[in-house]
């Protein structure tokens, strides 16, 4: 049952439907093993946002205060968005290739271990 | 003919049982419309057991004699200056988010409370839950007065009731009232009453009041004593709906399950605020949330679900998971706010030396390894003249609404992320125990007003987040936010004692 409520048939009301947020998206990116930043960040994007723009403006706005991230060889990152492998294309828009609303991408830099190798 | 002097036995049946009456051209359904859709089924009322016993004017006038011993002593407390007894102005902050996020909670018991206290067929229920009710509204009243004082003295206590239902991480305490209060009158009081007030709430009033007589704080410590006798009636409450509801009807046993299993889980993401407060809040410490955790949770509770399984109950769903996260919970949720120590309205700080010792001689396990490092790092960008504030805002958990900042407790270093998608929107929780709830009545939680996402839909003001803090928080900037050092709060301190 979707909800236990005394009004027949209630439906609530979706708050973070895409159209609330004028124009954009919101994309939750995380650094893993990183947690001098204790959670993963939530940006409001245009879906056309190139993945590049979110990479090294809005990303390395939060995450560039790390004292690994001048460090990271982009060759050898791997991303995971919602779960699932995936292999980001830099000049494309992010609703080209699958970065819907809401989306989880997360970061993994296995080589770099964090602040005294203790995934901080 | 003279007025024959009733004795107590007498004063309270007619107070409970004779002030109901028998419907004869009404549908008694329709004078107590909630009592059915939530599934639960009373057979017979007259099988309630009255917690409280008390008459009105019992009642009346106990309470009383211990308001009046109350108020004499905040008014000692303030004409002696009593803030400046405390042990420490980083102890303050324990009291600001008491007032900001627990005393907000006691009105909204007092609201459900008054709620329910009508909805239920049975007098001695509705007798009850409104005796409660007006317990809960005294204590949010005393609790505001033991308060008032520091507010003369210390910032980011001047706007606690708009803050309450404004501010990012009061959006925790708040969505879990709010919660509670729009279900139905039966899962209120196993939510409130039981899981709440029965199991948990030691691990709320303790932690607080112990603090504060650990710190110096003799109007807290006041409130706190003139408020147990009131708790030990709520317990009771606690206790009694639960054997009630289980006696009443078999097809009772599994809905009370699903409500234990989310209220404990509810519950403890609530009491992770209470956590931090104990190891990292309180300059003279009571003991670590671990061994409150063990004490109050793993041997009293257990315990009472042994007592409990004759009915069918068992422990809490994921109260092993529990038994990982009380090495973890209140570092985590420290190195929240001390992340967004620029959008909290108290302060954040690191730890001294002599405060990263006792916590890594109270979490050898944990301390070390995982959150020490955390904390060099803090230093390090300190000491640098760049004390770290996290840029951006927070991922937050669409059920307890914390930022997502809990990891897999078999994984420590790796952030515990879960997902759903229902109808096509995706929706992210910190834990299994917060997805397993949404995803049991989605409909509820699609609703859920995030802080973060009000904000960037526009409707916390703004554009920036400073201005969202100001004005829509109505926080003083500069003043009620940001780190201890070198705030008013600590500069003010020090006049007052004299140091440079
Ligand atoms: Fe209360
Ligand atoms: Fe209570
Ligand atoms: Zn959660």
């Amino acid at each position: 049952m979707p909800i236990q409520a005394i009004t027949p048939d209630y439906h609530g009301e979706v708050r973070d439907r895409l159209e609330n947020f004028h124009g954009n998206q919101l994309v939750y990116v995380g650094w893993d093993r990183h947690l001098l930043f204790c959670s993963a960040v939530a940006f409001p994007l245009a879906p056309d946002t190139r993945f590049a723009q979110l990479r090294d403006e809005a990303m390395a706005g939060v995450f560039g205060l790390h004292p690994e991230w001048a460090q990271v060889d982009w060759g050898r990152v791997s991303w995971l968005l919602d779960g699932e492998p995936f292999e980001p294309m830099l000049d494309r828009p992010l609703n080209e290739q699958g970065i819907g609303h809401k989306s989880l991408l997360r970061m993994q830099t296995p080589d770099l271990k964090g602040f005294q190798s203790a995934g901080v | 003919m003279a007025a024959k002097k009733l004795n107590i036995k007498d004063k309270y049946r007619l107070l409970t049982r004779d002030l109901d009456w028998e419907f004869s051209y009404q549908d008694r359904k329709e004078a107590f419309p909630y009592e059915e859709f939530e599934g639960i089924k009373i057979t017979d009322w007259s099988k309630w057991e009255d917690p409280f016993r008390l008459t009105m004017d019992a009642y009346w006038k106990y309470q009383a004699e211990k308001e009046k011993k109350l108020y004499a002593i905040f008014d000692a407390f303030a004409q002696n200056n009593g803030h400046l007894n405390i042990s420490d102005p980083r102890y303050a902050n324990a009291l600001k988010i008491f007032l900001t996020g627990v005393s907000p909670l006691e009105y909204q018991a007092f609201q459900g409370f008054a709620h329910t206290g009508r909805q239920f067929g049975g007098v001695g229920a509705r007798i009850a839950c409104q005796m409660q009710s007006i317990d809960e509204l005294r204590h949010v009243q005393t609790q505001i007065h033991a308060m008032s004082h520091y507010n003369k003295f210390f910032d980011g206590f001047q706007d606690w009731s708009h803050m309450h239902d404004r501010v990012w991480y009061l959006s925790v305490p708040k969505s879990f009232f709010d919660d509670a209060r729009s279900a139905g009158p039966f899962e209120y009081l196993v939510a409130i009453s039981f899981s709440f007030e029965y199991v948990l709430t030691n691990l709320l009033f303790v932690p607080f009041m112990s603090g504060a007589a650990y710190n110096g704080d003799m109007a807290t410590v006041t409130f706190g004593f003139s408020a147990q006798s009131d708790e030990a009636r709520h317990m009771t409450l606690g206790l009694e709906v639960i054997k009630f509801l289980l006696e009443q009807h078999e097809d009772n046993v599994p809905i009370v399950q699903k409500w234990i299993d989310k209220w404990f889980w509810r519950g403890t993401r609530l009491l992770s605020i209470v956590a931090m407060m104990m190891d990292y809040m309180l300059p003279n410490k009571v003991m670590s949330w671990k061994e409150a955790w063990e004490v109050y949770f793993e041997e009293a509770g257990g315990s009472l679900f042994k007592d409990l399984a004759r009915y069918g109950i068992r422990m809490p769903k994921y109260a092993e998971t529990t038994e990982k996260e009380k090495e973890h919970v209140s570092h985590q949720a420290w190195w929240i706010f001390y992340n967004y120590g620029q959008a909290a309205g108290f302060h954040t700080w690191i730890p001294t030396d002599k405060e990263l010792d006792w916590l890594s001689e109270k979490y050898p396990e944990t301390f070390d390894k995982y959150y020490r490092p955390r904390w060099e790092l803090a230093r390090q960008m300190e000491a640098e003249g760049k004390r770290f504030y996290n840029p951006g805002l927070p991922q937050l958990c669409n059920c307890c609404q914390i930022p997502m900042g809990f990891t897999e407790m078999d994984d420590p270093t790796q952030i515990a992320y879960r997902q759903t998608v229902y109808n096509g929107e995706r929706y992210h929780f910190c834990s299994d125990g917060c997805h397993d709830i949404f995803v049991d009545e989605p409909e509820k939680y699609v609703q859920s007003w995030l802080p973060v996402h009000q904000i960037f839909q526009g409707n916390c003001g703004g554009p920036g987040v400073e201005d969202v803090l100001r004005d829509y928080y109505r926080m003083n900037v500069g003043a009620d936010n940001l780190d201890i050092k070198g705030s008013p709060d600590e500069q003010r301190w020090n006049a007052w004692k004299g140091v440079a």
